[in-house]
């Protein structure tokens, strides 16, 4: 387990609660991204730790949702991008080229921005994962790994009755919702969500964020945001992103009240971003 | 002489916009007022009621007259005159030829997909006309279930069963051919391919799909079907010189380029966010492209294949060229086969009378094909909606 980082722009590094354990599910050093010439992230480190929301906020183009995309590797789908520094999961280097992406992408799963569920019906939708991982032995087995995610995901008790419909055709927020359980159905250790309200209605957006904190006592959660207040209520952790790098971090009720940066403070009163 | 009326009616039109313009405009200066509409559609709409007005006057005076009487040219001014003149005199601040004009090019619109509708209607009913006209002579039992077709034979047969059977075998062999061959390019081109090699393979395809069918058939002809053959006799299998093998291999290599092009753009068109979600969950890319990319782009996958089926039972030129003129019914694709689409141009090639049984007999087989085809669409279209996952 690497130590905490030594890092100038953590806020009151005595103090934060969240990180005093010294116990980090995700940890990242030195970490640079280049797509093509551009450098996108420069020299980043941060340490997320476990059952705890953490949020990414900044302004557009600072490259919080690039970062967030590494957890996972799913910035190997874009071929222009390169990574370089460490980023490990559990004291694992996932860069490592003896790491098996499919088994990462299992237990990092994300939520995107804009809610994707399969043109399936619903359970099918659910079952995706756990299917292609091998996870249920049978029938039963499969039922019940779609109805415990479903429920974790608070969305059985609307979708209990229709599984075969298709879920298109669900709205924006159960649709999201649905993506969430599908991500929950893998048994993930860590959930990545990149902005997952911005296309959800106010009441829609309050239901995620709900579950997003009853998820909390088990998962070990990264969301990129672009609503500070989001950022406030959801997370205990905040991270500042701006121009590429990791302008400042910690609490987030300290982040919001005593920013350390005057760059921190300047974004969060809406004064630029 | 009509097409100097016709360039004297394009000519009234021109002038009608000009003046309806130039009225407009003054309009607007002289009133220093705002006109409902912009000084061109003033124009547009004299202009279109010039050309509709000269135009229909002036065929109409055609159909009275003869099409060489200089009485057309006269009849296209008044036409015209009667049409745009009372436009030209409403011309107010106010004159909303905007929205008349708008309802003129919808009316325009509409007329032009009609001609195309009834087109068609019409090609249906002379086709049904005239194989009525052949049941007459021939019974229809005779034609759906006999087996023999030999209608130049003494007495002739018409029978279209061997027909039926000629087309499905080819039709059967060249899916096989192409079906797999073209949907599995398809995945790779969209899925796999770097962008540079996929710009060069798809107008390589493409051109596949341009080259004429004479010029397949006679590839056909001369060098796959004795191929087959040496091959079959080499190993000893009996084999015609022309078979409904080679004729069926190339055919499918004719649809390959329309399978794996449509095919190419449908799975294009599926969002690049459902791939996402996919390699989220951790699946493969070979697990997301079975479980998530094909199923979504299937509709247009389907509906490709139904449109090469189509051109494969439509094809004429490699099947006489490559299969022969043998009505036989048999389903050993190692054997000469006709089909429908070639006896239908043996039937009408040359000088021929058209009361004959054996001439009327294509019409009937026109009609057969044309179910045929219509059949298929129907499969094809309660397969998409069956199995469609609609996304967005």
């Amino acid at each position: 387990m690497n130590a905490p980082v030594p890092h100038q722009t953590l806020v009151t590094p005595e103090k934060p609660k969240a990180l005093a354990s010294g116990q980090f599910k995700v940890t990242a050093r030195d970490v640079d991204v280049y797509y093509g010439d551009k450098q996108a992230i420069k020299s980043l480190s941060i340490d997320i730790p476990d059952r705890s929301v953490s949020a990414f906020i900044g302004p557009s183009g600072c490259g919080k949702s690039t970062f967030l995309r590494c957890i996972n590797r799913m910035n190997d789908t874009i071929p222009a991008c390169r990574v370089t520094g460490d980023i490990t999961v559990d004291g694992n280097d996932i860069y490592d080229p003896n790491i098996d992406v499919v088994q990462l992408r299992a237990k990092v799963g994300m939520v995107f921005q804009k809610p994707n569920p399969f043109p399936k019906p619903i359970y099918e939708n659910v079952a995706y994962g756990p299917r292609i991982h091998g996870l249920a032995r049978d029938k039963t087995e499969l039922d019940q790994i779609v109805e415990k995610s479903l429920r974790k995901a608070g969305l059985w008790e609307e979708v209990k009755d229709r599984l075969q419909n298709p879920g298109t055709g669900l709205s924006g927020g159960q649709q999201q919702r649905l993506c969430i359980a599908r991500a929950i159905a893998v048994n993930p250790e860590v959930i990545l969500m990149d902005e997952p309200c911005s296309a959800l209605d106010p009441i829609a957006t309050a239901r995620i964020e709900e579950l997003i904190d009853e998820l909390r006592q088990n998962y070990c959660i990264v969301i990129v945001t672009h609503s500070m207040q989001q950022a406030a209520r959801v997370s205990q952790l905040t991270a500042f992103f701006h121009l590429g790098t990791l302008v400042e971090y910690g609490d987030t009720d300290e982040m919001f009240t005593a920013p350390q940066e005057k760059r921190t403070q300047d974004y969060i009163t809406g004064r630029f971003g | 002489m009509f097409l100097w009326t016709l360039l004297l009616v394009v000519l009234l039109a021109a002038g009608a916009y000009m003046a309806g313009r130039q009225r407009a405009i003054a309009l607007q200066g002289a009133a220093g007022v705002r006109l409902h509409s912009l000084p061109s559609y003033h124009g547009y709409l004299l202009a279109a009621a010039a050309l509709i007005g000269g135009l229909a006057l002036a065929i109409a005076t055609a159909l009275a007259f003869g099409v060489h009487s200089p009485l057309t040219a006269v009849a296209a001014v008044i036409g015209a005159a009667i049409a745009a003149v009372p436009l030209y005199g409403k011309d107010t601040p106010d004159f909303r030829a905007r929205n008349l004009f708008e309802r003129v090019v919808l009316v325009v619109l509409v007329l032009c997909s009609g001609v195309a509708v009834l087109t068609t209607i019409g090609i249906v009913f002379s086709v049904v006309w005239e194989t009525l006209i052949f049941f007459r002579s021939v019974s229809p039992f005779e034609f759906l279930l006999n087996t023999k077709w030999a209608p130049t034979g003494t007495p002739p047969s018409f029978g279209f069963l061997p027909l039926l059977a000629g087309t499905f075998l080819v039709t059967f062999i060249a899916i096989v051919v192409a079906g797999p061959l073209g949907l599995l390019s398809a995945i790779y081109m969209a899925e796999y391919a770097t962008p540079r090699l996929r710009s060069v393979l798809k107008p390589v395809l493409e051109i596949l799909a341009g080259i004429p069918t004479v010029v397949l058939g006679f590839f056909a002809a001369l060098v796959v079907a004795p191929l087959i053959r040496n091959a079959g006799i080499s190993v000893g299998l009996e084999v015609a010189s022309e078979s409904a093998l080679a004729a069926g291999l190339v055919m499918g290599m004719m649809i390959v380029p329309l399978i794996s092009s449509l095919s190419d753009d449908i799975i294009n068109a599926v969002p690049q966010s459902l791939r996402d979600g996919s390699y989220a969950l951790g699946a493969t890319k070979s697990e997301t492209i079975k479980r998530v990319v094909i199923p979504a782009a299937l509709p247009g996958i389907v509906s490709a294949f139904m449109l090469a089926i189509s051109r494969a039972v439509g094809e004429t030129m490699i099947v006489v060229m490559a299969a022969g003129l043998a009505a036989n019914l048999t389903a050993n694709p190692l054997a000469a086969v006709t089909t429908i689409t070639v006896q239908i141009a043996t039937l009408l090639v040359g000088d021929q009378e058209f009361d004959s049984p054996k001439t009327l007999s294509a019409f009937a087989l026109g009609f057969v094909l044309f179910f045929f085809t219509l059949f298929l669409n129907y499969i094809a279209l309660r397969i998409v909606q069956k199995y469609r996952e609609q996304y967005d």
